[in-house]
């Protein structure tokens, strides 16, 4: 980009430094702004729901960068801020703290925000889990509760329904779909996983919903839609997020499910979007992605920063993303549509050691490794692009 | 430039051995990181320095 001295990054997670700490690298010598709403120092997100709930970690363990590392590199903070508003045409941001700050590029790394069920969160003892405070007082809770209640199968939900049956709780796992994370990997990855959890004395009740929640003041209790009713003091309700683009509307940004760009993570002039929030055209499978992972965020953050500095070269990550659930370490690369086949390739599935490639139209598009790092890591390069087809 | 690895905060996505294979390798059974060359020699610098960055566990620690 042309007069590019001003550089504004929304949103101080892992997106947001690592766009930052490359514009630097890449020997950018203007003014970075680094923009986040919460007051605690860029931390890491994926041990949230592992080690910080478990009380293996102390939270200051999470921390992106060292404190000292923002000064040295020239990176502004403005933390505890959160963007309230985008003019265009201005090419200014509104901030909270009823700060306008403007910049000759911004970078939207905003995120996401969990969803919430229609009721009940008014309730003491129901949590959402995505921020550092969220985790320390879901964990200060759990660690007086009789019985949890985890609310939604999928990542974030297996991840903590793990963490607190390992802090010996009594722990219920709820999710309207048959199995969990089936929706990510298909019935028999899926049925894996279930019987992981039963085994480890997790309560599965799959195929049924939340009804209400019960309490006064604090929950008691969990009303399921086929009548049971699952006693409760503490509800974690994991049932997926949403890109947090509410300061966006009316500003001009393309916003359908996140911030629509196109293969370069453009979403406007001067303007792109990296991490859970950005809906960018990924050219190696033909389509718009979002992607809320861990190694998403780092990738498209360093893609960002090159094309503010016009590189405009496309972003075409395969996809990783892993997860820590008991013993089981299961990582993939790619993507896991739910008509592809699944094909074990290495190893057992039953003996929970194996790989599996997952097909689409005769190609691999994924391949899944459950306690088998470094053969899946190998079988990577199996994926082949959509032009390939 | 002198490397460090932080194994208990590795989570095995091997993103270190794509980007430094000469630097970094996997443990044959959980995936773990290993570190092959503690002082990278100069032509392996910048390789080590993007493992570092792309490292989704923070687990690679680079001392000029």
């Amino acid at each position: 980009m042309e007069n590019l001295e001003r550089v504004v990054v929304v949103g101080a997670s892992a997106a947001g430094v690592t766009t930052a700490e490359t514009l630097r690298r890449e020997g950018f010598t203007g003014s970075i702004t680094l923009v986040g709403d919460e007051k605690a120092l860029p931390y890491d997100r994926p041990p949230l729901s592992k080690q910080v709930l478990a009380g293996a970690w102390e939270p200051e363990r999470t921390l992106l960068r060292p404190d000292s590392a923002y000064l040295d590199q020239g990176i502004g903070l403005t933390l505890g801020s959160a963007a309230t508003a985008l003019d265009l045409a201005r090419r200014t941001v509104a901030l909270s703290n009823g700060e306008e700050i403007g910049y000759d590029g911004l970078v939207i790394a905003t995120g996401t925000r969990p969803r919430e069920l229609p009721f009940g969160h008014d309730l003491a003892g129901v949590h959402v889990l995505r921020t550092v405070d969220d985790a320390l007082a879901l964990r200060g809770d759990l660690l007086r509760s009789a019985s949890t209640v985890v609310v939604g199968a999928g990542f974030l939900g297996t991840e903590a329904a793990a963490a607190a049956r390992l802090l010996g709780l009594d722990v219920t796992l709820v999710d309207p779909l048959p199995l969990p994370l089936v929706r990510q990997f298909g019935d028999r990855v899926a049925s894996t996983i279930a019987s992981l959890h039963e085994e480890r004395g997790v309560q599965l009740r799959t195929g049924v919903s939340v009804a209400a929640l019960h309490g006064e003041g604090a929950v008691s209790g969990v009303e399921l839609t086929d009548g049971t009713l699952l006693p409760a003091d503490v509800v974690l309700v994991a049932i997926g997020a949403m890109p947090a683009t509410g300061w966006l509307t009316g500003s001009g940004v393309p916003v359908d499910d996140g911030v629509v760009c196109d293969a370069t993570c453009q979403a406007a002039d001067g303007v792109y979007a990296a991490g859970d929030v950005a809906r960018w055209f990924n050219p190696h499978f033909g389509g718009l992605m979002r992607v809320e992972h861990r190694m998403n965020a780092t990738e498209q953050g360093m893609a960002v920063a090159r094309n503010l500095l016009g590189a405009r070269i496309p972003f075409a990550p395969v996809p990783y993303f892993w997860t820590d659930q008991f013993d089981a370490k299961i990582q993939a690369y790619g993507v896991f549509p739910a008509e592809a086949e699944m094909v074990v390739v290495h190893g057992e599935l039953a003996e929970r050691k194996f790989v599996a490639h997952y097909l689409a139209h005769g190609r691999v598009v994924g391949v899944l490794g459950w306690n088998m790092a470094r053969q899946l890591r190998q079988d990577r390069q199996l994926i082949s692009p959509a032009t390939a087809g | 430039m002198k490397v460090r690895i932080d194994v208990d905060a590795c989570v095995g996505a091997g993103q270190c051995v794509l980007a430094a294979p000469d630097v970094f390798d996997q443990r044959d059974d959980d995936g773990m990181v290993v570190l092959l060359v503690e002082n990278p020699p100069a032509h392996l610098e910048a390789a080590t320095e993007h493992a570092a960055l792309l490292c989704p566990a923070l687990a690679i620690v680079v001392d000029r």
